[in-house]
């Protein structure tokens, strides 16, 4: 067996690819603006971006069965609102207390579509279409109509956001812990080795006697965990809990799965992939108003480009990985 | 005979004559108020000061909502008002052109129509009632950007959307004021950034400001997201830098102080239940008869005081309620409780 040449083993692997496209990225903006890699400038990056890097999880799981959930941000509205409200008219006072009723609400919200979409057979994109008016109206309903729960109202709870743990923020230590568990989880687990077999091949589980039914399910039971989950930290990170909050902001969760290689059709995507997607993202969000030359008005173009073209790399390099496997296989 | 019934209703007429300015100026009259849709709490605050104004003169209202927030379904809504028995329609208009036929419909049934928060085109009314003209806004927040610099620095504008109407026409009035007097000569306005009203890309855009601009000394953010999201920002990193704009007073109870502690001396917003108020008058007045709408009749809004009705941006007629708002330390917690 000849050694693989440095090149192939870039090309064979996506996420070293999408290292290289973060790293460049990060040197162009620090080319730029000096100012960008501090280590104070990226714990902000990450702490602002913490949503949708803890959702890009649940994402990847969904997305792993074949599945889309783009009723992800009704539910952290309903979540984050709950609690808003709950905080604001002292009902409950604790911040632990806090994230354990968003959290279950998520839960709830998330079992409730995964019934739908795995009892019922209903398309993901149609369920998942009309759960996101359902919870985003409720969110608008236990808001007493538009109501915000603001800074003052929050009490303890926003400090959460502010306080330090061994010298890094609370809300990074949170995306840390998430991504650790879900690093174990899908790799070293049954049930996470069980999510991949449904997602490369439905019937081909079945068969092996895995409950695609269950696993179906709880990939929707995750998702809404982390939208509850996203709800609290969203409510924490602002200090304000709108019924409109991260409106629209399911595409930005979507999009750091599809850069980090989540493929649409299941079976393929790896947790590094949503760490690097998302963080490929959350630069790409920081850095675009860092430069001042450029016209802010471009930001969403650029955006946009940016992620076709790594998509498009991306899927390039995935043929040439294939053919690379036909190849190398001993006949 | 016929004399005596003619001299029963002359003294009859006179003895009402006589009698009605002794009745509140909008006793017995029925108003029906047309929001833009349910659910805007900030609206709401306006409809309830309607009210009351109205109902303390006498008066009843009527407060409708359509089902969306869109012209067609304030068309429903203003047919079945118009089938009914009412003396005049407020409303705030959810397109500028498409509601004319039926407001005219209205006119010409002999109902009054003003309009507030949100206008209908100038023939589509008889009245608009301004919160406060964009002049006015451009000028109260040049002057706290000058107040807070100390009179010369660089500070930046922290925008909703690109495409907004209202944030972009007050930009434009700051800069032309800007540009017109000797007295702002020493500001520099670095850069307007756009955070799209998302607290996350407002941040975004706060911290990109204060690292691109180690020197800045002011952040003016004329809407309500944006403010609050920079405030945030610059009070967690204790940042230098000011921040002033359009605000919501409970929003912003945690960040406004005169301290370093806090991130916003002052800020500005509409005051909602003024506007209420003298919109209940204005309607009130235009059914009593003592306006038509016309330009340069004057009347007197209870104890607001006297306004006359000026020349709109549109050509129409319109009364501006003044100066925005200021909320400062000292009166913020009050207002709080409000909006």
């Amino acid at each position: 067996m000849k050694q693989k040449s440095l090149m192939k083993r870039i090309t064979g692997s996506r996420e070293a690819l999408l290292a290289i496209v973060l790293i460049v990225l990060f040197v162009i903006v620090t080319a730029i603006s000096p100012s960008f890699l501090t280590p104070k400038s990226l714990m902000d990056m990450l702490k602002n971006n913490a949503v949708m890097m803890v959702m890009a999880l649940g994402m990847l799981c969904v997305m792993l069965v074949g599945g889309i959930d783009i009723s992800i941000m009704s539910t952290l509205a309903l979540s984050g609102m709950a609690i808003g409200m709950l905080l604001k008219y002292d009902v409950i006072a604790s911040p632990v207390l806090a994230f354990v009723i968003a959290i279950a609400i998520g839960i709830v919200c998330g079992f409730v579509v995964g019934l739908v979409i795995s009892r019922a057979d209903v398309p993901p994109i149609i369920a998942t279409m009309g759960f996101m008016y359902v919870y985003r109206a409720m969110g608008y309903l236990i808001s007493n109509g538009g109501e915000w729960a603001s800074a003052a109202a929050l009490g303890s709870f926003k400090d959460f956001a502010t306080t330090d743990f061994l010298g890094i923020n609370c809300v990074i230590w949170v995306i840390v812990i998430c991504y650790a568990f879900f690093f174990w989880f899908m790799k070293w687990t049954r049930t996470g080795r069980k999510i991949y077999a449904v997602g490369s091949n439905a019937e081909a589980a079945q068969v092996s006697g895995i409950n695609v039914k269950n696993i179906k399910l709880l990939v929707y039971v995750i998702m809404g965990l982390l939208s509850g989950l996203g709800g609290a930290l969203q409510v924490s990170v602002y200090a304000s809990a709108m019924p409109d909050m991260q409106y629209g902001g399911e595409m930005d969760v979507i999009a750091a799965c599809v850069i980090g290689g989540v493929s649409m059709n299941g079976g393929r995507g790896t947790v590094l992939g949503a760490l690097l997607g998302s963080l490929i993202l959350a630069t790409i969000a920081r850095a675009l108003p860092l430069i001042p030359f450029f016209n802010q008005l471009w930001l969403n173009t650029i955006k946009g480009v940016i992620i076709l073209a790594v998509v498009i790399i991306n899927i390039v390099l995935q043929r040439i990985a294939d053919r690379n496997a036909l190849k190398g296989r001993e006949m | 005979m016929n004399k005596k019934v003619i001299s029963a209703l002359l003294c009859g007429t006179m003895i009402l004559g006589a009698a009605s300015p002794v009745f509140a100026a909008g006793e017995g009259q029925k108003i029906a108020l047309v929001g833009k849709s349910a659910g805007n709490a900030f609206f709401e605050i306006a409809a309830a000061s309607f009210q009351e104004t109205v109902e303390a003169e006498g008066g009843e209202v009527e407060v409708v909502y359509p089902e969306t927030a869109t012209a067609d379904a304030q068309i429903k809504v203003l047919d079945n008002l118009i089938s009914q028995d009412f003396d005049a329609i407020c409303i705030a208009a959810n397109d500028v052109n498409a509601l004319q036929a039926k407001l005219e419909e209205a006119m010409d049934a002999g109902i009054k129509v003003s309009s507030f928060d949100s206008a209908p085109n100038k023939d589509s009314r008889q009245v608009f009632i301004n919160q406060a003209g964009t002049q006015a806004v451009g000028q109260a927040l040049i002057d706290a950007v000058l107040d807070i610099t100390g009179g010369e620095g660089q500070f930046a504008i922290l925008s909703a959307t690109s495409q907004a109407a209202n944030q972009n026409a007050w930009i434009e009035a700051m800069q032309t004021i800007m540009e017109g007097d000797e007295k702002y000569s020493g500001l520099e306005l670095v850069e307007v950034a756009y955070g799209d009203d998302e607290p996350q890309k407002s941040t975004d855009q706060t911290a990109a400001l204060i690292q691109n601009y180690p020197d800045l000394k002011v952040i003016c953010a004329p809407t309500t997201v944006g403010i609050a999201a920079a405030a945030k920002y610059l009070q967690d990193n204790e940042a230098t830098c000011k921040l002033t704009g359009l605000g919501l007073p409970s929003e912003m109870l945690e960040y406004t102080g005169d301290d370093d502690a806090h991130s916003c001396p002052y800020f500005y917003l509409w005051d909602m239940q003024g506007l209420g108020k003298l919109s209940a008058y204005a309607t009130m007045a235009l059914v009593s008869g003592d306006i038509t709408g016309a330009l340069d009749e004057t009347f007197t809004a209870g104890d607001l005081g006297e306004y006359t009705i000026t020349e709109a941006d549109d050509g129409g007629t319109e009364i501006v309620l003044g100066e925005p708002l200021q909320f400062t330390p000292e009166n913020i917690e009050e207002y709080a409780e409000l909006y």
